[in-house]
């Protein structure tokens, strides 16, 4: 046997190391560590409201935006008086660390309470930094968390504080920084690397002379501190530094530069930046650059003054060039260039005549003038400094240009064929719907496939790959799979973009991709639409086609992507990294899965949610019967619109009214409602769109524990329009379409938590009780798509989007409005009810509307038996499409139950005997029932 | 100080015995042995309990010890895998984790003497063996509910304080957390540990070792290799690794990655190759040995046993192919002086 010599080979450095679900180690090589402190309620509001609305999966969105943008450690804190801060930081937590792409990163657990430190640290598997500690309160306290913060594995920040107060100069940051080393490292025996100072920045030019020397203290302080106390890192919020020039951008960002520039060098490595606030050192004019220095270097006596005095004139410029149009006598190209990039159209179309006189041929002012502008748009777009509307904008300048120079091109084609016997290859059969006719970078098919209609995200992906040089092949909704395949064919396309946004659409995709398998399609499959998901297209899509497919939900992905697919250079390796990265994604999907149990419907039925019937109030309906109601007065809607989810599908993410004052995308945020509100009037005011509703009140009871039976009743007559119920022939059986089929949640729940059916919510027959419910369908579509397809043949994109946009969150409001009606006039269970938009928003009302296709019932069949209830189609003409979807898209239908303990919920996954059971209710066949119910399916 | 194996590491490789499992199932024992005289009348199956048998069939238990030091092993695991009270509820048995611990480690600490004394140049050690309970405290069992958990930090450091008092009672030389699919169950462990030690002021040595779910390389809560090393080296342990769901092959990688990122002692114990469509292990003892010298050529382990499917032979075979090397150089952790 060989004797042991000792070596070095792993003798291992003393580095912070830090972990998520990856590794990140702090070396001196290492770049600066940005922590990312968006998830902060103290200095987000954004996250505040979040939080305090209880609104978590846009509070992890928070947190997936902040790790996406390069955020190496991401601090929580829940720190407010309106918050239960413990339960808050464990609850979003746990969400966080069930999302991989957020939970990657080491997580830093921020709060002044020791009671959310503690707790925070009990649910992270990682190696977290715990955000701070100090001596404020005295050595006993600060060993005891100390102690606690090296057993639970994790890495402090030690605030410059003591028993009698902060450090705020030299001496004294280096006074408490040793102190608090020597009791951690020797009295602790705290692992030396673990130990991050935070060594206060505080801000200079407040005009105070105690202020003066606060930046080069800190640079010279964290100097110190890095040369003696051995291992420790040192870290700080550089923001603070410029404090005193809040509302002025330009000096608060040289002086961030500055400050960082020389703190890094003096050894600060990790800090909290906000990236967007940063300018790149190089950048800075060198007499900015000089009275920044003269601050933070305390240089000058009047080196506040004279920083002030070049402030102002900063100020003065950015305000002035709002207004002036002396860009109007700069060169053309870069006229062209500003129109493309801030969306103005009002002299473009002057310009392009100017460019085209230049030109040889009137394309090339396509492929010169007008790419170079829009390359500038891409740029900006993909390094997140333009925002969506922005770059719909531009789009709608760039189809005005070439609406324009169409038909000199077609002229010049004409010449030219009359010249040579061959005609020239320039594609120009698309033109209406793509911007470039040659010189694209790819030629792209995108479709909302068979028996869907919902195109806003489709369209605005689209118009983003235009304005990128794409050809887009736009085949509208509702297109079968054979025109597809044969459009995809002849037209030779480079990638396929399917969109869908009901959960049929879901199967219609998979068979797409079956069938370009057994086509033998190569070309990249691109996923997109609200109920899409990376989980669906990873498991079901994926695996039925052997090339590239993608899932992309935002548009800017959707240009990176694209890009990466089809340029020649990236596109092999970019294809197997996406077949490789899917496949991991389902592995660990499906073994996730497997940790789910799920009882038998009829063990699910016995833990059913249980009503005390013989105390429940249930309110007999003033007006039972069915009543509808057209040429509704569109303006008495504008108050019920939940603006929210209109900025959400405009990709600007954030709550109204607050987004339109949010730091970055607030002023975007802004225009765009100002727009909005101007098409309102516009719809409203010349009655372009019509809004019609209808909707009935039934006696019913819930038989055998799921179906809800209905007795249907001849009515007292309507409001605007009635007519006569007439009860539905015997069509299948028993029950004959007076009877709602709901389902159950199977999945095992906690003790004490039901498995939930709609059908709890009414009373059963045999508790001896009469109980009602109501149905609904509302649409204010009609006239959408004349006027969008109007702003169409205009080249206006823009506007298009927003028509339909605006359609969608009026027929939301119409169902808001109507619900309340029902409420408080129609069945008049709630008389008394008062409450205010927000409150309606956060579904503070009693009672609930769940809506066939959403988590309560996502069974879209029941909609069948809405629409023969409330001969849906006879009265308002909404009609529904082969999977099940309403046309015209804008429209909301639902059920009313008015039971004050009734509430939403998701069904989740159900099991197969569940399915065998529900077709037998419906007495159809087990195979039609598993394809209308199979997202639901539990694998 | 150096205790005898701190002392034994770093002059040779030591051995880990192989699988407990696997060694019961040769005595095909019915619902009557697992329930023995004691639990006759017990109002549940028991039959699958492993480490009740340490109560009802101890003569077993021994004897499969003793097997595995006669194979060479220098360490043996207790039959304690399941043991506490969070595991112990599938049968109503959480009243017994004590007593299951302390005599699970009464009963190896036997044998070990025994074969001490019989070889005093070669002692031999008890690890307390604390499984991963069947609860994941940083995973949701519930789908619809990525936020839920079955189980809070808090609960699992008292039911492995438990555990971990019982086996130090019962005299383990060592405690082993194994088996960790989810950190942050390992990290409450360490976290009770830590306490037990402060408390009773002392120094017990104690190995760490992770479970590799598959070829990606993660746990199955989602770390890499290297995040879980990270995630559990602030409590100073005698060595960091592997055991379980994959092969010695299969793991390789994993443990290079971990052996050339850290100062501690490396283990590694796999399985007999991966389960056959039947479910059972069938890689043989000189192919296993085959696949374990590869991390002997790379200088890899200084810990090395089986796991499910594995049996004296293996351990043999593995205890004579590592015999011929020396260990991985190893530095002290910082509570030992070199």
């Amino acid at each position: 046997m060989k004797v042991h010599q000792p070596s070095t080979i792993n003798q291992q450095p003393k580095y912070l190391k830090l972990s998520g679900l990856e590794p990140l180690i702090v070396t001196p090589e290492s770049n600066f560590i940005n922590v990312g402190e968006r998830t902060n309620v103290a200095g987000s509001k954004k996250f505040l409201r979040l939080i305090k609305d209880r609104n978590f999966e846009e509070a992890l969105s928070v947190a997936r935006e902040q790790v996406e943008n390069g955020a190496q450690i991401i601090d929580i804190n829940m720190d407010d008086g309106l918050i239960d801060g413990k339960e808050a930081m464990v609850k979003f937590l746990n969400l966080v660390i069930a999302e991989p792409d957020i939970s990657r990163v080491p997580i830093m657990i921020d709060s002044s309470k020791w009671e959310i430190i503690e707790a925070g640290l009990q649910v992270v598997q990682g190696k977290c930094v715990v955000n701070s500690i100090s001596l404020k309160e005295g050595e006993a306290e600060f060993i005891h968390h100390a102690k606690l913060i090296k057993r639970y594995g994790a890495a402090v920040i030690v605030m410059a504080f003591d028993e009698t107060g902060q450090a705020d100069n030299y001496d004294r940051r280096i006074e408490i920084a040793s102190r608090s080393y020597d009791i951690l490292v020797n009295q602790v025996k705290f692992a030396p690397e673990d130990i991050i100072f935070d060594l206060n920045i505080f801000p200079v030019a407040t005009g105070m002379d105690e202020h003066k020397k606060n930046a080069i203290d800190f640079i010279e302080a964290t100097r110190w501190v890095r040369e003696n106390l051995p291992y420790v890192s040192v870290s700080g919020g550089v923001s603070n530094v410029s404090f005193s020039f809040r509302g002025n951008d330009p000096v608060r960002e040289a002086m961030h530069s500055v400050f960082l520039y020389h703190a890094i060098q003096a050894g600060m490595n990790i800090g909290i930046v906000n990236p967007a606030m940063l300018e790149v050192y190089d950048d800075i004019p060198k007499d900015l650059l000089d009275r920044v220095e003269d601050v933070m270097f305390d240089r000058r006596e009047d080196a506040t003054e004279r920083l002030l005095d070049f402030a102002e004139t900063v100020i003065g410029t950015a305000k002035e060039s709002k207004i002036d149009l002396s860009w109007r006598e700069e060169p053309l190209q870069k006229r062209i260039t500003r129109a493309l990039v801030k969306g103005i159209d009002e002299f473009i179309l002057e310009d392009i005549e100017e460019a085209r006189q230049a030109a040889d041929k009137p394309i090339e002012v396509i492929e010169g003038n007008l790419m170079t502008g829009m390359n500038v748009v891409g740029d900006l777009f993909g390094s997140g400094k333009m925002f969506l509307p922005q770059v719909v904008k531009s789009a709608r300048v760039m189809k005005k240009a070439v609406g324009y120079l169409l038909p000199y091109i077609e002229e010049e084609k004409k010449v030219q064929a009359a010249k040579s016997p061959k005609p020239p290859k320039g594609a120009l059969k698309n033109s209406e719907t793509s911007v470039p006719p040659s010189g694209a970078r790819g030629k792209i098919l995108m479709a909302t496939v068979k028996g869907d209609v919902h195109d806003i995200g489709k369209n605005i992906v689209g118009v983003v790959l235009a304005c990128n040089n794409y050809e887009i092949i736009d085949l509208g909704v509702m297109v079968p799979p054979e025109k597809i395949i044969a459009t995809a064919k002849e037209e030779n396309v480079d990638a396929i973009g399917l969109s869908g946004l009901i959960t049929p659409s879901l199967d219609e995709m998979v068979f797409l991709a079956k069938e370009m398998q057994r086509q033998n399609f190569k070309v990249p499959l691109l996923i997109g639409g609200a109920t899409t998901s990376k989980a669906h297209t990873a498991v079901k899509i994926d695996t039925e086609y052997e090339c590239a497919v993608v899932h992309i939900n935002d548009a800017s992905r959707a240009v990176t992507v694209v890009g990466d697919l089809l340029k020649r250079e990236t596109s092999a390796s970019y294809k197997d990294n996406l077949k490789t990265e899917y496949n991991t994604f389902r592995q660990d999907f499906l073994k996730r899965q497997k940790v789910k149990i799920y009882l038998p419907i009829s063990e699910a039925r016995k833990n059913k949610y249980q009503i005390d019937w013989n105390t429940s109030e249930i309110t007999k309906p003033k007006q039972l019967g069915v009543q509808a109601l057209k040429d509704f007065d569109l303006s008495l809607l504008e108050e019920f619109i939940d603006w929210t989810p209109f900025f959400r599908s405009w990709e600007l993410h954030g709550k109204y009214p607050n987004i339109l004052t949010d730091k970055v995308v607030g002023e975007q945020a802004s225009e765009l409602f100002e727009d909005a509100k101007k098409m309102l009037q516009k719809i409203i005011s010349e009655k372009l769109l019509e809004a019609r509703a209808v909707f009935g009140i039934f006696e019913a009871n819930t038989v055998n524990d799921d179906d809800i039976e209905l007795v249907p009743l001849a009515p007292k007559g309507g409001t605007a329009h009635s007519h006569e119920f007439v009860p539905p022939l015997g069509a299948r059986g028993t029950g004959a379409g007076g009877t709602f089929r709901t389902l159950r949640q199977q999945s095992k729940k906690a003790a004490g938590k039901p498995n939930i059916a709609l059908a709890d919510f009414i009373a059963p027959k045999e508790s001896g009780t009469q109980d009602y419910i109501g149905c609904f369908c509302v649409s204010t579509g009609f006239g959408t798509q004349e006027l969008a397809s109007k702003y169409e043949k205009e080249h206006d994109d823009y506007n298009s989007i927003m028509v339909k946009a605006l359609a969608d969150r009026l027929a939301e409001a119409l169902a808001e409005y109507l619900h309340k009606k029902v409420r408080t006039q129609y069945w008049g269970y709630a008389s008394e009810e008062n409450l205010s938009n927000d409150d309606l928003i956060s579904e503070k009302y009693k009672g609930i509307r769940p809506a066939p296709g959403y988590p309560a019932c996502p069974d879209h069949l029941e909609k069948l038996t809405i629409w023969e209830l409330l001969k849906v189609k006879e009265n308002i003409g909404v009609e529904l499409t082969e999977s099940l979807a309403m046309w015209p898209a804008a429209s909301v239908s639902g059920y009313y139950f008015a039971n004050p303990e009734a509430r939403y919920f998701g069904l989740g996954k159900i099991k197969e005997d569940q399915i065998e059971d529900f077709a037998k209710r419906k007495n159809m066949n087990l195979d039609e029932a598993t394809k209308w119910l199979k997202t639901n399916l539990a694998d | 100080m150096m205790n005898k194996i701190q002392q034994a590491l770093q002059n040779r490789i030591l051995i880990l015995d192989g699988a407990m499992g696997t060694m019961l199932q040769r005595y095909k024992f019915s619902e009557e042995d697992f329930r023995g005289e004691r639990f006759k009348d017990f109002h549940k199956s028991v039959k699958g309990n492993n480490d009740l048998l340490s109560i009802t069939q101890p003569k077993a238990i021994a004897e499969i010890h003793s097997k595995y030091f006669a194979a060479g092993a220098d360490i043996v695991e207790t039959n304690t895998f399941s043991s506490t009270t969070i595991a112990m509820a599938d049968y109503d048995m959480q009243d017994l984790v004590y007593e299951l611990n302390y005599e699970s480690a009464k009963i190896a600490k036997k044998v070990a003497e025994e074969f001490t004394a019989k070889e005093p140049n070669k002692p031999r050690f008890v690890a307390g063996a604390i499984g991963p309970t069947n609860k994941t405290a940083s995973m949701s069992p519930d789908v619809n509910d990525p936020g839920f958990r079955a189980i809070s930090f808090e609960q699992l450091r008292v039911a492995y304080r438990q555990q971990a008092e019982a086996l130090i009672d019962g005299g383990v030389d060592l405690l082993l957390v194994e088996t960790i699919f989810d950190t942050l169950n390992a990290k409450a462990a360490l976290f009770a540990i830590d306490e037990i030690k402060e408390e009773r002021n002392l120094d017990i040595p104690i190995m760490i070792s992770g479970t590799i779910t598959d070829a990606s390389g993660r746990t199955l809560s989602g770390q890499t290799a290297e995040a879980f090393l990270i995630s559990i080296s602030h409590i100073p342990l005698l060595s960091v690794g592997f055991n379980c769901a994959l092969g010695a092959k299969q793991l390789t990688p994993h443990l290079e990655v971990i052996a050339n990122r850290t100062n501690l002692a490396v283990s590694a114990y796999p399985n007999a190759g991966l389960p056959n469509a039947f479910g059972e292990y069938d890689e043989s003892p000189s192919q296993m040995a085959e696949q374990v010298k590869e991390y002997l050529d790379k200088q890899l382990v200084n810990i090395i046993g089986g796991c499910c499917g594995t049996t004296p032979e293996h351990i043999k075979a593995i205890a004579e192919i590592a015999s011929q090397y020396s260990p991985r150089p190893v530095f002290s952790s910082e509570n030992i002086a070199l």
